[in-house]
């Protein structure tokens, strides 16, 4: 082991803890942008936040299952990156295609219950899966020892549902008032795809110093013999 | 020593322990209380006035008040000031009102003009029951209340080709704005529904930083409107029109022919009239206050401000 691998391998994990901050942050920076965005169509009735949570829940679930799924073959930090960066281009409709999507679920259905959970399941269940993906990923990547994983997944919810929270307060308190709805989220769009090609460049950087490494303990092997 | 002190303290802080509770406890009744969806509800009885209340602490949360002996009066100056809607346009015959409250506007015109029809639009079910248990709400063929949210009735109406001659949007309560009811796209759909002679009349309020924001998204979709204030009131309603507003001199004549079918009402229009301004002579807020949108609506933010 020398101090260059020692390098890039210790922020591995820092780096993990932080997207799965920011991805907290997104997802309930969303999901409250969602009655603002629903409301101009299906108002501000106490269902329309029945729908959108429902949404949010369901969709989260789903993705916690695809993300532990997918996280058995092939783990790595690329496809951890890889997730996030189309979880950035998923959520993008709902800045530039919600208008007529929700005009259309407004022609045709007339009750504002279902019109508006149609319309939430239209604009934010795609994203919100593979954001959900990215907890279980997450773990997969941290845990190396079994009597830890425990305690490891505790810290990775504590971060990333401090990150939730976070989400929640800026966004209604703070960011509301400064940006445009549309803006607020082509940011939080931005800032997945960034994080997730810092991943993957990450991982890169990482692999070549592996490899540097290794060539260098076989080079050190074949002096010895 | 140390006694004398207890007691006195006991003293001083039952005193102020009755004196708040007294108030409310003497004079005011509750004959009604129900939590709502979306609010608490209060009907409260007081020297024969009975009033609508959204909320106990705050004081600005009347909602709407009947005196029991006499219920055709109007108590409130904002709903009596509502009225100058009609020196725009004397003769509504289809009126729409968002926001119902109590009733008590929506009873005050059916007496006023009877072969009107008026639909009042209530996003709250709870609040259409009590109007007409203790408000003795009417509705008729032509009256009609329906448990919407008002953006939606007036999106779904748009689509009907519905007209109306004279919209009241009195949506607005000291504690909570409704904020997809504020914006430009909003105001444009409004617009739309009101017929080639109809009014807007919007009972909003006049201080806090939201001022300048609504006022600046008002003139962005009509022109200019009219401003009816009063000064030692924090409402303010703003009077929009599709067509130019009408000269001073038209107003004085209207509010002259229109006194006498009033003042039953307890609504003075000459007084009233007073109180008008119109944006074109008095543009009381910056020419570069940014507009209210569906992308940009922090009404509740911005009347935190004053």
């Amino acid at each position: 082991m020398t101090n260059n691998n020692n390098k890039f391998q210790q922020w591995q994990n820092p780096l993990i803890y932080l997207l799965a901050f920011c991805s907290g942050f997104c997802i309930m920076g969303i999901e409250l942008l969602g009655g603002r965005i629903l409301a101009p169509f299906f108002g501000s009735s106490v269902h329309i936040w029945g729908s959108i949570i429902t949404v949010f829940m369901l969709s989260l679930s789903f993705g916690y299952l695809a993300g532990g799924k997918l996280s058995t073959k092939a783990a790595s930090l690329n496809r951890y990156g890889l997730i996030f960066i189309f979880a950035g281009i998923a959520i993008l409709p709902v800045a530039f295609s919600s208008q007529w999507l929700m005009e259309a679920i407004f022609l045709a259905i007339e009750d504002t219950r279902y019109g508006s959970l149609v319309a939430s399941m239209a604009l934010f269940f795609i994203p919100t899966v593979i954001l959900g993906m990215i907890s279980p990923y997450s773990v997969r990547l941290l845990v190396t020892d079994k009597n830890k994983s425990g305690q490891v997944a505790g810290f990775l919810y504590f971060v990333s549902t401090l990150g939730s929270a976070l989400g929640t307060i800026i966004t209604s308190f703070y960011l509301v008032l400064w940006f445009e709805v549309n803006d607020i989220i082509v940011v939080f769009s931005t800032t997945l795809i960034i994080f997730g090609v810092c991943a993957m460049i990450f991982n890169r950087l990482n692999q070549a110093s592996h490899f540097e490494q290794n060539r260098q303990n076989e080079r050190q092997g074949a002096a010895h013999e | 020593m140390n006694k004398l002190c207890m007691t006195l303290l006991m003293a001083i802080i039952s005193t102020l322990v009755i004196s708040t509770l007294l108030p409310t406890q003497a004079n005011a009744k509750t004959i009604h209380s129900e939590r709502s969806l979306y609010r608490n509800i209060l009907v409260e009885e007081n020297n024969g006035l009975r009033c609508l209340k959204f909320n106990v602490k705050s004081s600005k949360t009347q909602q709407s008040c009947m005196l029991i002996t006499e219920p055709q009066h109007l108590v409130f100056n904002y709903t009596k000031m509502l009225f100058s809607s009609l020196l725009i346009n004397p003769e509504p015959e289809r009126i729409l009102i968002i926001g119902l409250g109590g009733g008590t506007m929506s009873n005050a015109l059916l007496q006023m003009f009877p072969s009107a029809v008026i639909t009042n639009v209530e996003i709250d079910p709870a609040v259409i029951k009590v109007a007409r248990h203790y408000f003795s709400f009417i509705e008729s063929e032509r009256v009609t209340a329906v448990a919407q949210d008002g953006r939606i009735f007036v999106k779904r109406a748009l689509l009907q080709n519905q007209r109306y001659d004279w919209i009241i949007l009195d949506a607005f309560n000291g504690d909570y704005i409704p904020e997809h009811l504020m914006t430009e796209e909003f105001l444009q759909e409004t617009k739309k529904l009101l017929s080639d002679k109809g009014v807007l009349a919007a009972n909003t309020f006049s201080v806090s930083e939201l001022y300048n924001y609504e006022s600046a998204t008002y003139k962005a979709v009509f022109g200019d409107f009219f401003n009816v204030r009063h000064n030692n009131n924090s409402n303010r309603i703003i009077l929009a029109s599709v067509k130019a507003l009408p000269q001073p001199s038209v107003i004085k004549e209207r509010a002259r022919a229109l006194t006498a079918k009033l003042l039953p009402f307890n609504v003075d229009i000459n007084e009233i009239s007073r109180y008008m301004t119109s944006t074109s002579i008095e543009q009381d807020w910056p020419q570069t206050t940014p507009l209210l949108t569906d992308q940009y609506s922090p009404a509740n933010l911005l009347n935190l401000k004053n």
